[in-house]
This record gives structure tokens, C-alpha cells and sequence, in this order.
């Protein structure tokens, strides 16, 4: 914007000098040709910078796919290839039988699928209950619940830990769900969109007879479509981010989640070589399924997160 | 379906519990409104005019009162149960859906004895948009329409279930002048060809006054008058009424009755038989002057405005409330517009006296 | 069907809406209908938020509180007991202190860059939209995952003991620093520096805070009236000037918020040094050395005896010392912020 403004403003100052040069429109020449210089070298190092940076946030990405590919001799030479001499796809496929990968993977998607679907549907209701009903304490209960949210996860981690310890909900899908189904966060997302739907079409509804069922179905719901995409792909990337909690309450390797597994499966054999070229071909595995749902739902993403705050 | 509403009251509870007053937005409302008539609820904003509507619908509850329709009280029954078509003042058509899902919408919702077929909703869906004339943009979304079109639209959603009632809030307001005028003709149209009770609510007299059968004028809760619009235009009950209606607005003076005869300023102007000596406020409607040379009634000439059939005459009294006293004269009577003053004489039945107190009207025989 | 028979099934089934709609008014249905929309959120909040809000206060005033002691019958003390002994546990202090560090290290560090990153972003138009994607991506990794790629790139060897002399500082970023001429350094292995370690974590944590605040700021920038820009340009106002005198006042509610935010997040770090140290917080041979406070509360339940009295005194304490930085940031914003 400010580019397209300023090239205008040198336009209008050079061409008149074109025709009848002056002193002063000459001096005024020289000034804009100092300026446009000077525009161009700011706007050169601007360039710089920003490339710089990506680079440098690129930078781990780059390193972690060409490790993944090396063979662990190329990977450990004290002067680092930049590209692998030699592509090992056979990495990937260690990583896969190794780490244990399909069960995590069957477990976090399993895990993520489920509690997104009950989670979204505890949010529509709650949301719309606070948005288009009218109903006595609604008010303080909705300050109650956004009060909820200063307080650190980790205060109720501990409580809860020993609560699903009594319900012996250990090593269950049950205890990686339920737990996390209720986000006020959500909620308060949710609510805020909905009430930017006129009320009127609620009322219109309303006369026509629609059940509010009906009416959060086919009016609400699709007009507070992105909001819920945003919603279903934040719940899903926590999920497959989630360590500390699922580390606590699943011992069993066959109950836990990629985070987990990743870690523990390629530090626990420290005691021999451990072979990280198959260890960044496990990382490449898990992060991908991001990076895909990054590349679609981008949109989603970053318009959840700028209103977020808070990672997954 | 004949509606009617018996002692209807809303009270609305203080905002703020401890100091706030709880506001009355209809007061004992008691009216009937015939089969088949267009009424219009008439008044300036606040007035209750939106909240009587929207108790008729059902969407609140009255505080007190009963409404029937015909013969059965609905009172308490709820908005979907009741048969309204009602249509907002900004239509409220759902975004995500084209006009053709729109109208099939309220469709959709009739369950038991009432339930269609699919063909038979489409059908009355495209008979409901050939009354309102959008058969060739059912396809479209509501953002591809102009605000008319849009309008016509929510009324056909509002009659496509075939309404006892048709309730409109402001439907002109969104609308250019233009389209207005066009609009409120068609409004007058399709409630002539189905017949269905219809009551609008509008601030614009202009617009209740051309197309109702019956206006209903309301000033704070409370109804000021019902009645025909020329009659209630000819006859206003207080001085509320005779300001809120016509164009150019009624002229207002300060003035006096002594021994039958109706002062303004230093003049008699005219008489007023079977009133009491007292003082009064005079409405002199713009076609009640009649420019003669040996009118009573002096005023100094500003200016005099041609409009082809009629001349608007701009005037100034000291008896006047007005800044401006503005009156209509046929164009046969010649003004020279570099005269210092004119000179009326007044047509009784268009001159209303006012208690100054009360601001009720003080009747004379004509 | 006649037509008559039609007719008084119609007025029988109006007259049953009508009753159960008389039913619905009689118990003023609509005023709770809210709250059957809202009972599975109550009930999952009450046990899962709720309740543990109360139990982990009490926990905290039990003294010596422990899981297993508690399952096996013992009754508790009510007392200050586990805060006085968790402010007085050395392993505490260290995460307390950790905490801190990483918290005062980072925040400006990543707002500084942040805001410098936005502000460059949002005056250029070409590769614009391509950038800010590109800087988004750290945001949607795994911080456990790609910290073991940043641990890979400080230390190729890992934490392998064998052969410790000449392979602690090989690796990338050692590459790069020897290049430009500079001596290698054991950054993460064995033997390896504290402020070493913590420079690591800086830096990876940096990296990874950096899109949410860029996105933020930008969304910030994109919204400030361009005539206030204009208007700076017409009285020929510098660079700089404009940026310290217009963008940052103007940008300074969404600074605060990233700020706030950028110090919730940092008092809660824990995962990106399992990332990159493992669950061990440390180099090999000193475990626990970059342990933070939500680590030791996590140890505190995780281990044998369940010692869920002391972690609820240090959850408290986190509660509190958060409380405390976003009021005193919110105050200091308030006076700050412009408008």
C-alpha cells in the first residue's frame, strides 16, 4: 500500500520537470531521486530481512527431511552434506515398524476423531444456549466460566489425575477423551459467532414453527461454519500434540499417542548407537499430518488462532 | 380472520433493578380489527407500535390482556401454532440458503394433517413468488438481490403457509424513495388478492395514510385514535393526532375564544359557536386558507412556492407556534410574491381547536 | 377419509398443541430450557474444572498429602506445611528459577522480533501472503517433534557416551559457527554449560512463539487506519518516528496481549524442553538441571508415592505468580496503552 503511494508521489513530482525545468523543479528532481534511492535500498533491506527469517524458521524443516534421508554414516560426517548423497527411504519404513508408528497413529486419530465429535456437539449447545436462550443466571454463569479460563491447566491436572485414577479409567481411550471434552474457550468462540446472526432470523424461524433443534441444524450451524472448522482443526492439532496428560494416565504402549511414543521409542535404546537419521524420518512421519491439514484449511487455522492464544 | 386484542399491556422490568423504572410500552390496547383490512399501527419510535406486533405473533408475551383470533384465544399459545406470516423490518432471509429454500423453509415445519409433498411445496413455493413476482429468481442467494427484491421475498416466506395473519414491521423502511412508492402499491396489491388480515407498523404517516383501510396512531403505549385514515385525517381527536398527519403538517397557533369567535393575534378569524370563552390551541390543516382580501386573518407574505396544481404559500404570524406558516391554495388565486402580507379567511371543518391543558379537542359546530 | 372426519381430527390435534403449549407456559418452560442445552457442559466442568478447583486446594493445605498414604487410610494435617516445604525444596527453587529465566529471556526477545517482523511484512506487497504462511508453520508442528530435530542440529551425536571428546560439538549450527570463524560449542551433551543449555532453549522456544505473536501484531497493523500513516507522510515524518510514535502506541492493546499471553505460555513451558533435553530435563549426567515448575508438579504426581499435596502447594504457587504477572502487565498496559 504504502509502495504503491509513494511510486505515485515521485510520478507527479518528475513529470512536469519534463516539460518545464525550472530550478526549483530540479532541485525537486533530485530530491525525489534521492528519495526513490533511498526507498529502494529500505525496501532491499526490508526484502533481506524477511527472507532471512524464513530461511532461519525454514531452516529445521530442511534439516529434518534431508537427515531422514541420509544413511547414518553420511549423517554423522563432521562436515555436513547439504543434500544426501544417497536417498534412504528405507528410514521411513524402520521408523514405521520401530517406533511403533501405526498404533499411535490408529490411537491419536481415534482419540482426535472422538473428542472432536462430542466436543463440538457440548459446544453448539452450549453455545447456543448462551447466545439465543433466555434463561435466569445466565449471565454469571457465563462470567463463571470465562473466570475458569485464567486459572493454569495444571491446577486441575492433579485433582483429575486422581479422579480418573478412582473412576479406573487408566489406560483407557476414555481417559484421553472425556476429560477434555468441555473448552471454554469453544464455547466463548462460538458464542461470539453466533450472536452475530441476527436474532431476527431466529424469530423468523420461530414463527414458522421451526424447533430450535431444527433451526441450530439448518440456519445456525451452516452460518457458523468456518468458526466450526477452525474449531474441529484446533481440537485435532491438540490431540496430536498432547503429551503431558496422555504420558500420565497411559503407561501401556498400546494406549498411547504419537507424542509420546516418539520421544520414549528413540531415547530409550541411548544405551547403544541410536540411529537418527530413522529417528527425524519418525518426526518427518508425525508431522506431516499437520503440515497437510495446514496446507487446506490454512484460512481456519490462522483466523482460530489469531482469537486463540493458546497452542492446540 | 377477524383479530382482536382485549386490554393488551407490556410492561418491560427495569434494566437496572434497584433504581431503574420499568417501562410501559403498550397500555390496555383494546381494539378489533376486521376480516380482511389492512391496518396500519402508526406512530413515532417507542411508541409500542413494534411490541403490539410482535405480541401478536407471539414472539412476547403480553404482561396483561388477552388477543383472539376470530373466536379462540392465543394468548398463550405459542408463536409457531398461532398461523402469522410475519416480516421483519430487515427481513431476516437466511444468507446460506437461495429464495427458493427460503420460502420452502416454513414449508418444511407443518407436520400431522397439515404436512405436504414435496411437489405440493414447490408448488405453493412458486405460487407465493409469482404473487410477489420473483418466480425467475428463485435460484438466487439473498445477497444477489436488490433491498425490493429481498423484500419481496420475506413476504412471500410470510405467505407461502398461507397466514391467518400478516403481520409487516416497517416493511418500507429499508427502501429507497422510489421503491417505496412501488412497493407499498404492491404491499396494498397482494393483501387485495389473498385477503389475509395484514397489519404494518410504520413511522411514516404518509405511507399508513395511502394504503391502510384502517390507522391506529400511538404516541407512548397508548392509542391516540383509530379509525379511516381521511377520517381520522379530518377528524383528529387531540392535537397529537392532527401533528402527526398530513403533508405539510398541520399549523399550529396560540389563540383565544371570546363570545363564540376564535381570536388569533389581534383578529377575529372565525366563528366557533358553543365554545367557552378560554384560551386554545388552533390547527389550521394548509388547505384551510383561503387568500381573500377581506380574510381576517393578516399574515406577512415570505414567499410563494409554485407546484402547478396548487400554490404553497410561505407565510409568517405571531400567532403562530410554527416558525412558518405554509399553506395550500388552488392556482387560480393570484399572488404577487412582492406583497408585504396576505390576507385569509379560514374553512371551518379544516380549523381544530385544542385544550391547552388536556391538548384534547374542543368541538364547534360548522 | 370424509372431509368431516379430517376436520375433527384437525380441531382434536389443535386442541392437543394448545394444551401442551398451556403445560409449557403453566411451568415457564422456556426460562430453563438453557440450562438442558448446558447440562453435559455443567456436568463434565463440574467434575473435570470445578470440583478439582476445591480438591486442589484442599490437597495443597494437607500437609505431606500423598495419593498412596491417603489410599492406605493416613489422615492429613491441615497447614501451610507443603508450601513451606516446596518454597524451601532446592529442586523447586531451580525450576522456579529456570522458569523465570526462560520466562524473561523469551517474551521480549520474541516480541521484539515479532513486532520488527509484522511491521516489515505489512509494508511490502510482493511475496507478502507467501511469508506470512511460511512463519506461520512452526506453529503447526509438534514442539516435542521438532525439538528433536533443533536437538539434532546443536548435537548430531545425541547423548551418546562413547567417543564423548570430539563428537559433543559437531552439528550444524557448530558448522555454521565455525565457518564464520568461531570456536564450536558443547551445547546440549554431556558436560555442556547451563547458559549454554538455556541459549538452546531460547532460542527454540523463540522460534516457536514467533507465529502466533506475528500473526497477531499483523492482524494488529491491518486494522490501524491508513490515514494516520498518510497524514505522517504528508509531515514528511521519519522511519522510525513513525514507528515508535504512531505503530507501536497505536499497536500497543495487541502488544499487551501478546505479551500477557507470551508470559502465561512461558510460566507453563515444559514440552519443548522435553523436546530437546528429553524427559530427563537435562544434558546427560545432570538430570533435572532445566526442570520447570509445571515439570515438578509433574514429577510430584507421576511418581511412586503420588505426592499430591506438594504438587497442588507448587500448582498454586504457579496460579498465583501468573496472576500476579498478568495484573501487573495489565496495569502497566493500561497506563501504557494510548487509547
Amino acid at each position: 500500500m504504502s509502495e504503491v503511494n509513494s511510486n505515485s508521489n515521485i510520478n507527479e513530482a518528475v513529470t512536469p520537470s519534463k516539460t518545464i525545468t525550472t530550478m526549483v523543479e530540479r532541485d525537486m528532481k533530485k530530491v525525489s531521486n534521492a528519495q526513490l534511492v533511498k526507498k529502494i535500498l529500505s525496501n532491499v533491506a526490508i526484502y533481506l530481512f524477511l527472507i532471512a527469517i524464513a530461511i532461519i524458521v525454514l531452516f529445521p524443516f530442511y534439516w529434518m527431511i534431508i537427515s531422514s534421508l541420509k544413511s547414518l554414516e553420511e549423517y554423522k560426517l563432521s562436515t555436513p552434506t547439504l543434500f544426501p548423497e544417497k536417498i534412504m527411504f528405507v528410514n521411513y519404513v524402520k521408523a514405521f515398524s520401530q517406533g511403533n508408528l501405526g498404533t499411535l497413529f490408529i490411537n491419536t486419530v481415534y482419540v482426535g476423531v472422538v473428542s472432536t465429535i462430542f466436543s463440538l456437539v457440548i459446544t453448539v449447545l452450549s453455545a447456543f444456549a448462551f447466545a439465543r436462550l433466555e434463561f435466569k443466571g445466565k449471565d454469571t454463569l457465563f462470567a463463571l466460566l470465562l473466570a475458569t479460563m485464567m486459572i493454569p491447566g495444571e491446577l486441575f491436572t492433579i485433582t483429575n489425575y486422581s479422579t480418573v485414577h478412582k473412576f479406573g479409567w487408566m489406560n483407557t481411550y476414555t481417559v484421553l477423551i472425556v476429560p477434555f471434552l468441555v473448552s471454554v474457550f469453544y464455547i466463548y468462540l462460538l458464542k461470539q459467532n453466533f450472536l452475530q446472526i441476527p436474532n431476527e432470523l431466529y424469530l423468523a424461524a420461530k414463527v414458522d414453527g421451526t424447533k430450535d433443534l431444527k433451526y441450530l441444524w439448518k440456519v445456525m450451524i451452516p452460518l457458523a461454519f468456518p468458526t466450526l472448522i477452525s474449531i474441529t482443526i484446533l481440537k485435532m492439532m491438540g490431540s496430536w500434540n498432547s503429551y503431558m496428560w496422555p504420558n500420565l494416565v497411559t503407561k501401556s504402549e498400546n494406549m498411547q499417542l504419537v507424542t509420546n511414543g516418539l520421544r520414549n521409542a528413540f531415547t530409550e535404546a541411548t544405551s547403544g548407537e541410536t540411529d537418527f537419521p530413522v529417528q527425524m524420518a519418525a518426526v518427518a512421519i508425525v508431522s506431516a499430518p499437520l503440515f497437510v491439514v495446514f496446507l487446506f484449511f490454512r484460512k481456519y487455522i490462522m483466523k482460530g488462532v489469531s482469537r486463540s492464544g493458546i497452542k492446540g | 380472520m377477524k383479530i382482536v386484542l382485549q386490554n393488551l399491556t407490556k410492561i418491560f422490568p427495569a434494566r437496572d433493578k434497584k433504581n431503574g423504572k420499568e417501562t410501559i410500552a403498550v397500555s390496555d390496547f383494546t381494539f378489533t380489527i376486521p376480516d380482511g383490512k389492512l391496518v396500519g399501527l402508526l406512530g413515532p419510535s417507542g411508541c409500542g407500535k413494534s411490541t403490539t406486533l410482535y405480541m401478536i405473533s407471539g414472539l412476547q408475551a403480553p404482561s396483561g390482556g388477552k388477543i383472539f383470533f376470530g373466536e379462540d384465544d392465543v394468548t398463550e399459545l405459542s408463536p409457531e401454532n398461532r398461523g402469522v406470516g410475519l416480516v421483519f423490518q430487515n427481513y431476516a432471509l437466511y444468507p446460506h440458503m437461495t429464495v427458493k429454500q427460503n420460502i420452502l423453509f416454513p414449508l418444511q415445519n407443518l407436520r400431522g394433517e397439515d404436512k405436504l409433498t414435496k411437489e405440493q411445496m414447490i408448488e405453493r413455493a412458486y405460487e407465493a413468488a409469482r404473487l410477489v413476482q420473483i418466480d425467475e429468481l428463485m435460484e438466487r442467494k439473498p445477497s444477489e438481490l436488490s433491498g425490493g427484491q429481498q423484500q419481496r421475498v420475506a413476504i412471500a416466506r410470510a405467505l407461502v403457509k398461507m397466514p391467518k395473519v400478516l403481520l409487516l414491521d416497517e416493511p418500507l423502511s429499508n427502501l429507497d424513495a422510489r421503491l417505496r412508492l412501488q412497493t407499498r402499491e404492491e404491499i396494498r396489491r397482494i393483501q387485495k388478492e389473498t385477503g389475509i388480515t395484514t397489519i404494518f407498523v410504520t413511522h411514516d404517516q404518509e405511507e399508513a395514510m395511502s394504503i391502510s383501510d384502517i390507522i391506529v396512531v400511538m404516541k407512548l403505549g397508548v392509542v391516540q385514535q383509530v379509525g379511516a385514515p381521511q377520517d381520522v385525517y379530518d377528524d383528529p381527536t387531540n392535537l397529537f393526532v392532527a401533528k402527526f398527519l398530513g403533508t405539510p403538517p398541520i399549523n399550529v397557533f396560540k389563540g383565544a375564544v371570546k363570545g363564540g369567535k376564535l381570536i388569533l393575534g389581534e383578529s377575529e378569524v372565525l366563528d366557533v359557536p358553543g365554545v367557552d370563552d378560554r384560551e386554545v390551541f388552533v390547527g389550521i390543516r394548509p388547505e384551510g386558507f383561503i387568500p381573500d382580501v377581506n380574510g381576517a386573518l393578516e399574515c406577512k407574505l415570505n414567499n410563494v412556492e409554485v407546484m402547478g396544481r396548487d400554490v404553497s404559500v410561505v407565510s409568517t404570524n405571531e400567532a403562530s407556534l410554527n416558525p412558518i406558516i405554509r399553506s395550500i391554495v388552488d392556482s387560480d388565486y393570484k399572488i404577487d410574491k412582492n406583497d408585504e402580507s396576505i390576507k385569509f379567511s379560514l374553512k371551518p371543518h379544516k380549523v381544530f381547536l385544542f385544550d391547552v391543558e388536556t391538548e384534547e379537542r374542543i368541538r364547534f359546530e360548522v | 377419509m370424509t372431509n368431516e372426519s379430517v376436520k375433527n381430527i384437525r380441531i382434536k390435534w389443535d386442541g392437543f398443541v394448545k394444551k401442551i403449549d398451556a403445560f409449557c407456559h403453566k411451568i415457564k418452560f422456556d426460562s430453563w430450557k438453557g440450562w438442558i442445552y448446558l447440562s453435559p457442559a455443567i456436568v463434565l466442568l463440574m467434575i473435570f474444572t470445578v470440583w478439582p478447583i476445591f480438591n486442589t486446594v484442599r490437597y495443597a493445605f494437607l500437609e505431606g498429602y500423598e495419593g498412596m498414604a491417603a489410599l492406605s487410610g493416613k489422615t492429613f494435617e491441615v497447614g501451610f506445611g507443603n508450601f513451606e516445604y516446596v518454597l524451601g525444596y532446592q529442586n523447586f527453587q531451580r525450576c522456579l528459577f529456570n522458569t523465570i529465566i526462560l520466562c524473561v529471556l523469551t517474551v521480549p526477545i520474541s516480541t521484539f522480533l515479532a513486532l520488527l517482523i509484522a511491521v516489515c511484512l505489512n509494508s511490502i506487497k510482493f511475496l507478502n501472503r507467501f511469508l506470512q504462511t511460511i512463519y506461520f508453520l512452526p506453529y503447526v508442528t509438534n514442539s516435542i517433534a521438532i525439538g528433536m530435530v533443533f536437538a539434532a542440529m546443536f548435537n548430531i551425536v545425541g547423548y551418546n557416551h562413547q567417543n564423548i571428546e570430539n563428537s559433543v560439538s559437531l552439528g550444524i549450527v557448530n558448522n555454521v559457527i565455525q565457518f564464520f570463524g568461531g570456536e564450536p560449542i558443547n551445547w546440549i551433551n554431556m558436560y555442556s554449560g547451563y547458559w549454554e543449555n538455556i541459549w538452546v532453549m531460547v532460542i527454540y522456544i523463540v522460534w516457536n512463539a514467533l507465529p502466533f505473536k506475528i500473526l497477531i501484531l499483523l492482524g494488529g497493523l491491518q486494522s490501524v487506519n491508513k490515514q494516520y500513516y498518510d497524514a505522517a507522510k504528508i509531515d514528511s515524518t521519519p522511519k522510525w518516528r513513525v514507528f515508535t510514535k504512531i505503530t507501536v502506541p497505536l499497536l500497543s492493546p495487541m502488544i499487551a496481549y501478546v505479551v500477557i499471553t507470551g508470559f502465561i505460555g512461558g510460566f507453563k513451558e515444559y514440552s519443548s524442553i522435553v523436546g530437546i533435553f528429553d524427559a530427563d530435563m537435562g544434558p546427560p549426567g545432570d538430570r533435572g538441571r532445566l526442570n520447570t515448575m509445571v515439570g515438578y508438579i509433574y514429577d510430584a504426581i507421576n511418581g511412586a508415592s503420588k505426592q499430591y499435596g506438594r504438587a497442588s502447594a507448587a500448582a498454586i504457587i504457579l496460579f498465583i505468580i501468573i496472576f500476579a504477572v498478568t495484573m501487573v502487565n495489565l496495569y502497566v498496559s493500561k497506563k501504557k496503552t494510548h487509547y
